[in-house]
């Protein structure tokens, strides 16, 4: 499939910023859709959802393994470079300044307050996490085998933490398994 | 300095390539092998951290933080190079793997088989987190709600954790 029309490594880099800046509070995902498939057209849907499932399989941060992953089917290898410096350079700066802000004012006088208020946004950023998960699970696991397997890997690294590589060892090839078993009947 | 260096792009790196889901999945062995194996931050610092970085793409981002806390800018930049370059590089030699291969029975094997280990790993993170660092019944109940809030409506994450910075600030934390 050719696409619409050409992306230049100056123009995929500028895109990738704006959708680093745009992204700020979430929606990165739907950001990059909006941004690659609406406005610059240099994919469509289909080849936006077959990225998108590809960056979902392999480890490491979904969104930007599908900033690579775009960027590799545009303009190759220097184009996932592109697209990774152009999505991580604005939040990489922020970071490292508001790392450089907490840990001058945390042991500031009269800063306690930031030290309570931290802990409650953190308590809604684990709640964050927890309901991604289950909105995910809504759509992609409804059968009662997948259901046992991520019921089994809650228990295993929430409840009883057993460290994720052991975990993982034994998940992986139990899930391949059933998938299999699933698909030859 | 660079023993600190060398173990921060040790352990991101391993991490990197376990992330499977996203980074939410490694963050239980992430908080155990920065607090407890290498001492380079408290639990409640690694939950501030979490805070900190939750609303900046991609979300994972803590791991700069970490290495900040632990070796300054250059171990933060250390970090972040070691937690993303492995899994971007990934990444990229799945594409070119993929575009050649088009739409093969392998792939959606694999999409069916990784998608409860993922949904697993994201909630298993957020419950293990909660667990090592939270004691108290406000931030418990926030962590609840919270949870419901963006499971069954469509607000704005950020604005739920402001709200949740509020309340608990105002309890007196």
């Amino acid at each position: 499939m050719t696409n619409r029309s050409p992306a230049s490594l100056g123009a995929l880099f500028l895109s990738f910023l704006i959708i680093g800046c745009t992204s700020i509070g979430g929606g990165l995902t739907a950001w990059i859709r909006h941004e690659l498939v609406e406005r610059r057209r240099w994919i469509d849907d289909q080849q936006f959802l077959a990225n998108y499932g590809l960056s979902q399989m392999v480890p490491g941060a979904t969104n930007v393994n599908l900033a690579v992953l775009i960027g590799t089917q545009l303009r190759g290898g220097i184009g996932a470079c592109v697209a990774f410096a152009g999505l991580m350079l604005v939040p990489l700066s922020i970071l490292l300044l508001l790392g450089a802000f907490y840990f001058a004012a945390r042991n500031a006088a009269g800063a306690s307050w930031i030290n309570t208020a931290l802990a409650g946004a953190g308590a809604a950023a684990i709640g964050f996490n927890v309901a991604t998960g289950i909105r995910l699970g809504r759509t992609n696991v409804k059968r009662v085998g997948p259901m046992l397997i991520a019921g089994a890997i809650i228990i295993g690294i929430g409840v009883l933490r057993i460290p994720l590589l052991e975990v993982l060892l034994v998940m992986l090839p139990t899930s391949l398994g059933l998938t299999l078993f699933e698909r030859s009947r | 300095m660079i023993g600190t260096l060398l173990q921060i792009m040790a352990m991101f790196a391993a991490l990197s390539l376990l992330a499977f889901g996203g980074g939410a999945a490694v963050l239980p062995d992430m908080q155990r092998q920065a607090v407890e194996v290498h001492h380079w931050l408290t639990a409640r610092e690694f939950l501030d951290m979490f805070a900190l970085s939750r609303a900046i793409p991609p979300g994972s981002l803590i791991v700069v933080l970490i290495g900040q806390k632990a070796a300054g800018v250059v171990g933060g930049l250390a970090a972040f190079l070691a937690m993303f370059g492995p899994s971007s590089a990934l990444a990229f030699v799945v594409a070119r793997v993929w575009h050649r291969a088009g739409r093969a029975v392998w792939r959606e094997v694999l999409e069916q088989a990784l998608a409860p280990v993922s949904v697993g790993l994201t909630i298993a993170s957020g419950i293990a987190i909660a667990r090592s660092t939270e004691h108290d019944w406000v931030v418990y109940a926030v962590t609840v709600s919270t949870t419901a809030l963006l499971t069954f409506t469509r607000l704005h994450p950020l604005a739920v954790m402001g709200v949740g910075a509020v309340v608990v600030t105002l309890a007196g934390g």
